[in-house]
């Protein structure tokens, strides 16, 4: 039998807590896949947030630091500036990189820091159980939104990538998704284009994800990817947001 | 030299290859001078958007196996005790600078010494400490420097250097001499990389409460051999002392000038300096109380070190205090004055 | 012998630098000094001062609570601080600015129109080294002549200029004394 999948080498061999539909896990094996494409499991160094994804050191095989909610752009600019030569990059969410740690990630892409974020946008706090977050869509009901956004109390949703396009210092911003099978090879490439910009030197990059949270948005695994489709990608459109040559 | 820039100094002789700060007085002329040298030694940078993002870029620079530094003032440490805290949840060495001013709040640039508690008690959340040296004069300065980062790579943790705005601030002659190149240290927790290793993760979420609790004693078993090796004091005319003064930092500076008229007037009184105020020099007060009754502590505070010393004494003497808060800086003979009057009390009461 | 000065007077009289120079020359001639500046928002336009101690044995305190010399540049600083001076202690005031009428009775008082004196040598400018030449000579806290001779090291490198400019000034204060 012809052997069409396997386990990215960098990948441990350990069960994902992730919930069932959950875009994480996708977006964790992506992420080892490039590496072991491009070589760089003994140059990455990954930075990992506070949140849903604050586990993956426990599957990533690199070396992994845990940082303080928010603070993980701060931190991979530490390690870069001291080992310029790695592969750094932090994983961080919508909670983690839009609101708390706004400032640590504006101000590494102002300053051009040649570190890669991985921005994964499900729209919810999902770690603490589906509280609003800065990507909550207008309308859309959450634990602290139980009668819907209201962006005259709440606020309008984030976009990142074109907050951050205005910055100088950004090099490579792309917004992809992971809900289907074209989707999740898009989302791929941009990550090891992402990666390739940090070799080359080019300053900041990030790669926004939306990804399926059904639990929190109270949805079966199929009906959130479709929703990602209909209703998420009118507030986040997809696509390359800036590349600088 | 100014307290900052000979602290700027000492930093770079000590091999600290990275500083992140951020703009605050009266710690200023640190972040400074520390631009100016470090550009010119090739060195890290950065002035950060705020403090926390500083001690976050510490963070990163120690765990990628720098010897890293970071420098505030009062308002500005309450920031960073998020990351203190994680430094010493992740074991990570790294030196942080406090200037203290005046609080609470905004408060006033003028020098206090109104954060003893929150420098001495770990000062961000959980069970942890940080060793907290208390340099009492510029040159000063230049010996507990280096000293702190040997202690943060031995320990694996954030020591703190707790100064005041008149520290940073005054100038006095001050030599280099004795700072030695740094030690070197094996470091086997850096993230560099996994080349040719298994792959290593520093992290303080411990999801196993059994691991959490033995993460925990750990530490605690740290802070305790850091209690037996680490206290650092001095005395001053104690030998023959009726009344002992406990001061530390520029207080003591300002209890020295008081105890050399007391002295004149030959009113025995000695004086502590804790130069490590945590861990307390406790033993040294628990000595001193066989023959001494009467103790005095001064602060440029409300009262936060004489809890340290009511521990220390544990019931034994007399416990006089004088503290102003942040604000006004006390004087010489307003000490002299005080501790004067406290001390004749004193020797009336034994008469008695 | 241990003395304390205070320098005062408006940001941007050059008070800070008198004591620094003071601090500076006493360091140079191999005595214990200590230098204590007011920082912050306090220098920014407003009043400024800074203390110099100068001793012979290690310094206790950089405080001073009653210092043997007040210099004054303006009237706001000698209201505030003829108060601290201790009693029989010398009071060097700018008479340019500052009227002594409220004076205490306890105490010398010096003036020396600097504004004046530094017009003579054709800028305003030196008018603190005309006061600290003044107050050299009347209290003797450091040589002037040992002063004189380091004048280059204690202005600094670029300054070469000056040099000429702020060594008349300190002779001018000083020899304004002696007459």
């Amino acid at each position: 039998m012809k052997k069409v999948y396997t386990r990215p080498k960098t990948m441990k061999e350990a069960h994902f807590h992730y919930c069932p539909g959950c875009g994480h896990g996708i977006i964790n094996r992506l992420l080892m896949e490039v590496i072991d494409e491009m070589g760089l499991r003994e140059s990455a160094i990954c930075v990992a947030p506070a949140g849903c994804g604050m586990l993956v050191y426990n599957y990533f095989d690199i070396d992994t630091l845990e940082s303080a909610h928010g603070r993980g752009a701060a931190v991979a600019t530490g390690i870069k500036r001291v080992r310029p030569g790695n592969l750094v990059f932090s994983y961080q969410g919508d909670g983690d990189l839009a609101a708390i740690g706004t400032a640590e990630g504006f101000h590494a892409a102002n300053r051009g820091e040649p570190i890669t974020v991985i921005f994964v946008n499900n729209g919810v706090y999902g770690m603490t159980g589906g509280q609003m977050a800065p990507t909550t869509l207008t309308e859309q009901v959450t634990t602290t939104t139980p009668n819907g956004r209201n962006p005259i109390l709440a606020g309008h949703p984030v976009r990142i990538c074109e907050v951050f396009s205005m910055l100088d210092g950004t090099a490579y911003l792309e917004r992809v998704t992971v809900n289907k099978p074209a989707a999740v090879i898009k989302a791929k490439k941009a990550i090891k284009k992402a990666f390739q910009c940090q070799l080359d030197g080019k300053g900041f990059s990030l790669v926004e994800i939306l990804s399926p949270c059904p639990t929190n948005w109270k949805m079966g695994p199929v009906e959130a990817c479709r929703w990602i489709d209909e209703v998420m990608t009118k507030q986040f459109p997809l696509g390359v947001v800036k590349e600088v040559s | 030299m100014s307290g900052n820039a000979a602290l700027g100094e000492a930093a770079v002789l000590s091999g600290c290859t990275c500083y992140f700060g951020y703009p605050i007085t009266p710690q200023n002329e640190l972040t400074e001078y520390m631009a100016k040298r470090m550009g010119e030694l090739g060195r890290v940078f950065i002035q950060s958007e705020s403090e926390i993002a500083a001690i976050n870029m510490v963070l990163g620079a120690s765990v990628a196996g720098a010897r890293a530094m970071t420098s505030s003032s009062s308002p500005g440490m309450s920031l960073k005790q998020e990351g203190i805290s994680y430094l010493a949840a992740d074991e990570l060495p790294a030196v942080v600078v406090d200037m203290v001013r005046g609080g609470p709040g905004m408060g006033n640039i003028s020098p206090a010494q109104s954060d003893y508690l929150q420098a001495t008690r770990g000062g961000g959340h959980g069970d942890y400490k940080t060793i907290v040296l208390a340099p009492g004069s510029v040159q000063e300065l230049t010996e507990v420097v280096p000293l702190a980062f040997d202690l943060a790579d031995q320990y694996r943790n954030p020591v703190v250097i707790l100064g005041d705005g008149m520290l940073g601030q005054m100038m006095e002659p001050v030599s280099f001499d004795n700072i030695k190149p740094p030690k070197q240290y094996t470091k086997d927790y850096t993230l560099t990389g996994a080349k040719g290793r298994p792959s290593r993760m520093v992290r303080s979420l411990l999801f196993d409460t059994k691991e959490e609790e033995e993460h925990n004693w750990k530490l605690v078993r740290k802070y305790q051999r850091m209690e037996q090796n680490e206290v650092r004091y001095e005395t001053f005319l104690t030998d023959d002392a009726e009344m002992v003064v406990i001061a530390y930092g520029i207080g003591a500076r300002i209890v020295k000038g008081a105890i050399k008229r007391l002295r004149q007037e030959n009113m025995k009184v000695g004086m502590v300096r804790p130069i490590t105020v945590w861990p307390f020099p406790a033993a040294i007060l628990q000595e001193l109380a066989k023959t001494v009754h009467d103790f005095f502590v001064f602060e440029m505070s409300a009262g936060q070190m004489i809890e340290d010393v009511k521990l220390a004494l544990a019931g034994k003497g007399r416990i006089h205090f004088y503290g102003r808060p942040g604000g006004i800086i006390p004087t010489p003979v307003e000490l002299y004055r005080i501790i004067g009057r406290h001390y004749y009390m004193a020797a009336r009461r034994k008469e008695q | 012998m241990t003395t304390k000065t205070i320098f005062s007077g408006f940001g941007g009289q050059g008070v800070l630098s008198m004591g620094f120079t003071l601090a500076n020359a006493a360091m140079l001639e191999g005595r214990y000094v200590t230098y204590l500046p007011s920082y912050g928002v306090e220098v920014r336009g407003g009043t400024a001062n800074c203390t110099v101690v100068v001793s012979d044995e290690e310094i206790a305190s950089p405080v001073a609570s009653e210092p043997e010399f007040v210099v004054a540049m303006n009237q706001p600083s000698f209201n505030r601080f003829q108060n601290i001076l201790q009693s029989g202690g010398l009071m060097c005031v700018n008479a340019s600015l500052v009227n002594t009428a409220s004076v205490r009775s306890d105490i010398e008082v010096l003036s020396i129109p600097t504004s004046e004196l530094a017009e003579k040598l054709g800028t305003i400018k030196v008018a603190n080294m005309i006061m600290l030449g003044s107050l050299i000579r009347a209290s003797n806290i450091i040589s002037f002549d040992a002063m004189i001779k380091n004048l280059a090291e204690l202005l600094g490198e670029g300054k070469s200029k000056l040099i000429k400019l702020n060594k008349e000034a300190l002779e001018t204060g000083f020899t304004y004394v002696k007459e």
